[in-house]
């Protein structure tokens, strides 16, 4: 039962609010500061969309942009996001048609999906930064992110035909 | 109950049946639907004295109007007297698994569990292809659990289509019959004179046609058709069986939208987190709560009740923190201080076990198989060849963690949960809480993975427990942590294989034996380790011309829940059995693959049970008469492997290596050639894949080829990284930092699946890919470094290999 990995219990230090921006929208928050963004976002927000895998960043299933970088919900503190620009799968693209979520569907690449809205986050931040990446630079930057399933050549496939598509 | 229905071995261990537990007495479900048929999907069965049971259950689900039964006696609608339950539902429910509306939309009720596999896309390609439906206006809605209804919904063993593609094809063709009778009457013209096209009947002489829809008011008023006019597609009129679909649930999923076990959320909800006994058997000494009830958000601390092993699918028990948020939750259970009494289970140690397992193998076992007289074979054998191995426990890791929600009013349980089995999850619920099973409600999500440890309903137990307790919905999260620690595992196992060879370099003798802690363990108390039926799981029934044959099982007393694992116990006997045919291959000096062809022989179809195997001679569930052991399949997709690999394009340089395997398992033939590259410091990559299936008829390819992928990363797994350990009777793993699987550096580049062109019975696609992964595996590490690995997983093994004097050297 022990969570060897989860951080140690500090002191509850009084805290103002924070205020931050989920998907567009204005959030504020006034819970425990140690809360990571994972839970406030679904035990809070409703976002159940990005995934809870293993709390200690080994997954990536729970992988979010903050501030446009690709980030692990599971390790990022509420206490330390006051004013931060957090996307969601939910909010990566306005009608679920972003080339990644294309292509994903096109290659059928999810069995059981839980992982791919880590999966495909972290891919859009690759994209982002590299439009054409290598294998490798997609092997750098999946490793990350466990699938069991074991989608991993779809999702590489999927990853080069979004960036075709997108070139 | 039919949960084990692939697991025949297991019968007598149902939690139901387990003698003296603390779960006796307790009154059965109403209907049991293997009491009759096992092989259901039916609310019915023929018998007066089982009428009132069946009227009431009826009633109990609130169904009325036109249900269908497909029963032994084929498919048929039960009669107005017994369906005095109030008005036909709308919209029109003609069969267990199919509602038509009025507005046209075709509503198909998939009552098996998604987890990855496709079933629910699966499923309604094949009912509505044989209803002629317009695919467009198909829906999917998830059955909740209720075998009766719809026959066995425990989606393991690799079941849904081997034991349901023919009632799914007969659903269809009824309803499809039913709409065209409706406009024949309509129309006043013989039912053979009209035609169901894409969603419409249609009447070619006149060129009439109606929607389904507008066909609904008068299809609820006829008769059904008789089962000898039912029309099942021939290959040439299929529209989606055995072809492309994109897959129903890939919007949701690519969005952020779709709903698993955690993503439930009621009104009021609170959330728990348990502190369970880290040794098998294991209880509460005492707690001390005071600190966590401190936390900001925690409410209150709760005993679970826990059940001594045998422990079967009921909760280990422990404390359980219940707080309005996960983090609170987590933090509340960090602040528990507990003192355990850590029971019989606590010197479990791995080290000390493996010594147990190797020499039980090193010893005579109960045979699971005789053939010829191997002890005098191996003797007069001109060379004998003698190798062990070793495979620990494994957990399923299934990406999602265990979690379930339940609600508990006025006496009626109701529960969602990502479970592989809500039917067992719905008798589990009722025993443990002593509630009748018809106040128990299971609604499925989807499954992030399940692998077989969602067939366990333990934590929804726990979820419907709390709620009770707490008066209000409560969500139970697993961590990781308590995913790997308190789960059902796979068996460790010790294998131990000698071979005899003539002079030519043909094997003549082949002894094998086996010892892993038993499932059995899980249900029974005492059980001493497997029986040896259980080796008809993928070391009996090897699809090898072998005159002389012994495989064994020996004693292996369980310290912990073990439980089914993707292909379950062919996981080790496959890579045993994968590894050792290569290393006689070796020792003959032939080709792997030529000696492998020589060792399937020649083409021979097999009843078992009549060559050599004890009683009761299990087949994965399913007949010897359907699925004989048929070597020709397993020749026929090794040949197809070694041609599609390129097994025959010359040797690869030091560092790259081919192997090759075949196993029989599910009743469907998988033979795989991995193509591995092993850098200089161990690490190993696969650049290629490629895999023959032989699975009989296939309803989804796409989904086939994705499960052998699956398959193949998920053994690479096994094979490669991952290892549950145990000291002090405590899992020594706690997340994937430790308990390490196969991440996207190492994933093949290429994984090319090839599909027997087939319309015999199908087996299984789920399972089948895993078993001869791991033997093939490590047979083209074996071709690339010399290192032979007999002991998994391969982890640091390979360090250093460029250095190493090599078994090839030797």
């Amino acid at each position: 039962m022990s969570d060897p990995a989860a951080p140690p219990i500090t002191e509850d230090a009084p805290s103002a609010p924070i205020t931050l921006t989920v998907n567009g929208t204005s959030r504020t928050f006034d819970g425990d500061p140690t809360m990571p963004l994972l839970w406030f976002l679904r035990d809070e927000l409703s976002l159940t969309g990005t995934k809870y895998g293993c709390g200690i960043s080994q997954c990536g299933a729970c992988t979010v942009h903050v501030n446009g970088a690709p980030a692990r919900a599971c390790q990022r503190r509420m206490g330390s996001l006051g004013g931060a620009r957090v996307t969601t799968i939910e909010g990566l693209h306005p009608s679920g048609e972003h080339p990644l979520q294309v292509a994903w569907r096109t290659i059928d690449v999810p069995q059981c999906g839980f992982c791919q809205s880590g999966q495909i986050m972290q891919a859009a931040n690759l994209l982002s930064t590299t439009p054409r990446p290598t294998d490798e630079q997609i092997d750098s930057a999946m490793t990350g992110h466990i699938c069991r399933c074991g989608t991993y050549p779809r999702i590489r496939a999927a990853i080069k035909s979004a960036a075709e598509k997108g070139s | 109950m039919s949960r084990r229905e692939h697991l025949p071995w297991l019968g007598d261990h149902s939690p139901a049946n387990v003698s003296g537990s603390a779960n006796s007495g307790v009154p059965s479900p109403p209907l049991d639907p293997d009491a009759q048929d096992a092989r259901g999907p039916s609310v019915d069965s023929q018998g007066a004295p089982r009428a009132t049971a069946r009227r009431d259950f009826m009633k109990f689900l609130g169904l009325g109007g036109l249900v269908i039964a497909a029963g032994p006696f084929g498919v048929r609608r039960l009669d107005a007297a017994e369906r005095a339950f109030g008005e036909s539902a709308e919209p029109w429910n003609p069969h267990a698994y199919v509602r038509v509306g009025e507005d046209g939309i075709v509503t198909i009720i998939c009552h098996r569990s998604e987890m990855g596999q496709g079933i629910r896309t699966t499923m309604p390609m094949i009912i509505a292809d044989e209803m002629e439906a317009d695919w467009s206006n198909c829906r999917v809605e998830q059955a909740d659990g209720d075998e009766p209804k719809y026959g066995s919904q425990n989606t393991d063993g690799s079941t849904s289509i081997r034991d349901f593609l023919a009632k799914y094809r007969q659903a269809g063709a009824t309803v499809r019959a039913l709409l065209e009778d409706a406009a024949a009457k309509e129309w006043g013209v013989a039912a053979n004179e009209v035609a169901s096209r894409n969603g419409q009947v249609v009447h070619s002489a006149t060129g009439r046609s109606k929607p389904f829809g507008a066909l609904v008011a008068t299809a609820r008023t006829i008769a059904m058709p008789a089962a000898s006019r039912l029309h099942i597609k021939s290959p040439a009129e299929r529209r989606w069986e055995g072809k492309a679909m994109t897959s129903i649930d890939l919007v949701p999923m690519t969005t952020g939208k779709a709903t698993y076990g955690a993503d439930v959320i009621l009104p009021g909800m609170k959330v728990a987190m348990i502190a369970r006994p880290p040794v098998w058997g294991g209880t509460v000494a005492s707690v001390d709560d005071s600190a966590a009830l401190k936390v900001p958000g925690v409410e209150r601390v709760i005993r679970v009740p826990g059940t001594p092993p045998p422990s079967a699918f009921f909760p280990l028990g422990g404390v359980a923190v219940i707080a309005t948020n996960t983090w609170a939750a987590i933090r509340g259970r960090q602040a528990l201080k507990i003192t355990w009494n850590d029971g019989a289970n606590a010197q479990y140690d791995s080290a000390a076990y493996r010594s147990e397992l190797q020499a039980a193998v090193r010893a005579p076992g109960k045979a699971g198989r005789t053939v010829g007289n191997v002890t005098p074979a191996l003797a007069a054998a001109s060379r004998k060849i003698t190798a062990e191995y070793y495979v620990p426990h494994l957990s399923h890791a299934q990406m999602e963690p265990v979690a379930a929600i339940a609600r508990v009013t006025g006496g009626k349980v109701e529960a969602w949960a990502p479970t592989q089995s809500p039917m067992d999850a719905r008798k589990t619920v009722a025993q443990y809480l002593k509630v009748d099973p018809a106040n128990v409600t299971v609604h499925v999500t989807l499954l992030g993975g399940g692998f077989g440890r969602k067939s366990k309903p333990d934590y929804v137990c726990e979820a419907a427990y709390l709620a009770r307790e707490v008066g209000a919905p409560v969500r139970v999260q697993w961590t990781r942590e308590d995913d790997l620690q308190n789960s059902y595992l796979h068996s460790v196992a010790a294998h131990h294989l000698e071979g005899g060879l003539d002079a030519s370099g043909k094997v003549v003798a082949w002894l094998h034996r086996s010892a892993y802690p038993a499932i059995g363990a899980t249900f029974a108390p005492n059980v001493p380790g497997p029986e040896p039926d259980e080796l008809t799981n993928g070391a009996s029934d090897i699809p090898f011309d072998i005159p002389n044959m012994s495989i064994e099982v020996g004693p292996a007393v369980a310290h912990t829940r073990i439980g089914w694992y993707r292909s379950v116990n062919a996981i080790h006997h496959g890579f045993a059995i994968g590894s050792f045919v290569d290393e006689l291959a070796h020792a003959a000096g032939k080709d792997p693959a030529d000696f492998l062809l020589t060792l399937i022989g020649s083409d021979r179809v097999v009843d078992l049970s009549k060559a050599g195997l004890v009683a009761p001679a299990s087949n994965y569930g399913a007949s010897w008469t359907d699925h004989p052991l048929d070597s020709g399949r397993a020749r026929r997709v090794v040949e197809l492997a070694i041609d599609k690999s390129g097994w025959r394009s010359g040797a690869l340089p030091r560092g790259k290596g081919r192997g090759i395997a075949v196993h029989r398992s599910f009743l469907s033939y998988v033979a795989m050639v991995v193509e591995v590259e092993v850098l200089p410091d161990g690490t190993v990559l696969v650049p290629k894949v490629t895999a023959a299936v032989d699975a009989g008829f296939i309803a989804n390819p796409d989904r086939a080829r994705s499960q052998m992928e699956g398959a193949l990363i998920m053994a690479m797994s096994n094979t490669l990284y991952s290892e549950i350990a145990f000291a002090k009777g405590r899992v020594v793993q706690s997340n994937f930092r430790d308990y390490q699987v196969t991440r996207m550096r190492a994933a093949p580049r290429v994984v090319d699946v090839h599909l027997v062109a087939s319309e015999g019975l199908p087996g299984g696609i789920g399972e089948p890919g895993v078993p001869p992964a791991g033997g093939a595996i490590a047979n083209a590490i074996f071709a690339a470094t010399g290192v032979r690995v007999r002991e998994l997983p391969v982890g640091k093994q390979l360090a250093g290999w460029m250095s190493k004097a090599t078994d090839a050297e030797q």
